[in-house]
């Protein structure tokens, strides 16, 4: 069954910009989906439609089945929401924060736990005022996982945490994934999305533009050759097979077919009694496919 | 138990613990405890020093059943409308509402238990500011209780909707002294606090009538007079009623959960 399904999902602001321009995909129970884009691709203005804090401008939404801002009593029990930031009162202390949300839950998990699990129980005492970045960022997971959701939507959980809290925020998301959570989450470290999602989607100006395993996003990608052009040879003698992209002395390839590419390529170096300085071949990984898709316009 | 029941527990549950937070907030802010607890004693006593004893005894009054009930607005006024605007604005620009809406809780308990202290500590406040000044100005006991108690209900009910009425034009808490002047100047000057609007003349009078306080202040002071005819109790509910209804109604399409961008 589908646990979040979006449908032609539009989101327009009041000053006529279109944030989210038609957007679709579903998230199986169980399953761990990422939505990755630049800032100001659309992603926490979809989250925020699919936690039900928004109604959509167009098309429709269900999480658990229900429409998550007009049936939100239905909802709201199943879900747990990690915002992007914030969002305490900064005088109160970890344990009167969390004890205020679990007030607001129908069956908690007792707050010493929760506090534990995200490794704040050390800091249970201290004002939220007082908390590092990561560590605000651990309360707000506390938070989102009191009501002992069955789906999570994390939106960049992990910005601002130190590598171990990314680990250990990684190895909790597994570990929820293990008893049943479904978990939506949206990131700027790739890494992660590669290595946690089951399956992602890629955002870009309100759309998305690719989507499937990050196996499958990044074999979508053509892998690259990169090499200097060697002196006093003009671009136009580079083999015209492979497709090259020139910029000063730099030329790149990109290509489905690494291997011939690239055999291709050096069978003419030699031929031709040339040095390919720099030379540089890499399969696409998911960071190059992102920026490939999302960074196009950024690195130009 | 029922489903109905068992909601309606859950909803108490979920406006205890947002309460008990946001009452714990307050304990911890000097600057909104003493807008609550000191602003009005201090005033109410600078201001009975001004109060025309022989206009307010032409109108029938006592400097005591003139002031008391002035007093008590005060409180309304500084204790729940300006201390709950300022918490209102707070949370909305800390995330604190958008976070809040996120979960179980529902719109009216989130700004319902955020208005549960200011509520608690302006009835508790008015009650002994009402006693000790009865006992200092020798007003004997109120004639009419049951139009005390309506007044205070009202105006805590009244001064919770406004302030969330106003925290909606507030962007930041520091805007807050300024937005929540208008309320405070027509209020003190037009809605009897002090003067009772039986010297003004009468078209002034007829439009201070329908200010939101003017009908609360009506029913306290009837209250501790007795000299409230049923016309005019009835008069001042339904306004006090549809200042209530007006506010909600705004506050229900109107509010904003979140700071602007």
């Amino acid at each position: 069954m589908e646990a979040i399904e979006a449908e032609g999902l539009k989101r327009r602001y009041a000053q006529e910009f279109e944030a989210v321009r038609g957007v679709s995909f579903s998230v199986r129970e169980g399953e761990i989906f990422a939505l990755l884009g630049t800032n100001g691709a659309g992603k926490t203005s979809t989250v925020e439609v699919l936690e039900g804090l928004a109604r959509p401008s167009a098309g429709r939404v269900r999480v658990l089945g229900f429409d998550p801002f007009t049936e939100r009593a239905r909802v709201r029990p199943r879900t747990g929401v990690m915002l992007q930031e914030g969002g305490f009162p900064s005088e109160l202390t970890v344990t009167e924060t969390a004890r205020m949300w679990a007030g607001c839950a129908d069956a908690p998990r007792p707050v010493p736990e929760v506090l534990e699990t995200v490794g704040l129980a050390h800091r249970a005492d201290v004002r939220v005022l007082q908390l590092s970045g990561g560590e605000r960022r651990r309360l707000d997971l506390a938070l989102a996982l009191i009501g002992r959701p069955e789906v999570l939507f994390l939106d960049e959980p992990t910005t601002g945490m130190d590598p171990e809290g990314r680990r250990e925020t990684a190895a909790l998301v597994r570990t929820l994934r293990a008893e049943g959570t479904t978990v939506l989450l949206t990131t700027h470290y790739l890494d992660e999305a590669e290595q946690l999602a089951d399956r992602l989607a890629i955002m870009h100006a309100g759309e998305i533009v690719a989507s499937g395993t990050p196996e499958q996003v990044v074999a979508a990608q053509p892998s690259r050759i990169r090499f200097r052009l060697p002196a006093g040879l003009r671009p136009e003698r580079l083999p015209l097979s492979v497709p090259a992209a020139v910029h000063g002395r730099t030329v790149s390839v990109r290509t489905h077919t690494l291997q011939e590419a690239l055999t291709e390529l050096l069978l003419w170096a030699r031929a031709e009694g040339v040095e390919l300085e720099g030379l540089h071949a890499r399969t696409a990984s998911l960071e190059e496919a992102f920026l490939e898709i999302a960074g196009a316009e950024v690195l130009r | 138990m029922s489903a109905v029941a068992e909601e309606r527990g859950a909803s108490m549950r979920r406006m205890r613990a947002l309460g008990r937070a946001e009452m714990t907030l307050l304990a911890r802010s000097r600057a909104a405890l003493f807008v609550a607890l000191a602003l009005p004693v201090a005033l109410t006593v600078s201001l009975q020093r001004m109060v025309p004893t022989d206009r307010v005894e032409d109108a029938g009054l006592s400097v005591g059943t003139a002031v008391l009930p002035g007093s008590v607005g005060l409180v309304l006024l500084f204790a729940v409308y300006t201390n709950l605007m300022g918490v209102y604005v707070a949370r909305r620009e800390e995330l604190v509402l958008k976070r809040l809406r996120t979960g179980q809780a529902r719109e009216p308990e989130i700004l319902g238990a955020a208005a549960l202290p200011a509520a608690a500590v302006g009835l508790a406040q008015a009650v002994v500011l009402m006693a000790g000044g009865a006992v200092a100005l020798d007003v004997g006991a109120p004639e009419r209780p049951d139009l005390l108690v309506a007044g205070l209900v009202l105006g805590v009910a009244l001064m919770a909707v406004l302030a969330a009425v106003t925290a909606m034009v507030t962007r930041t808490t520091e805007l807050a002294q300024l937005t929540g002047m208008p309320l405070m100047l027509v209020s003190l000057v037009g809605s009897g606090m002090f003067i009772p609007l039986e010297i003004a003349p009468d078209q002034v009078a007829a439009v201070c009538r329908a200010l939101p306080l003017t009908p609360v202040m009506d029913l306290l002071r009837g209250g501790w007079t007795g000299r409230l005819g049923v016309a005019e109790t009835l008069r001042a509910l339904v306004t006090a009623l549809s200042w209530i209804a007006l506010g909600v109604f705004a506050v229900r399409r109107w509010f904003r959960w979140e700071p602007r961008r």
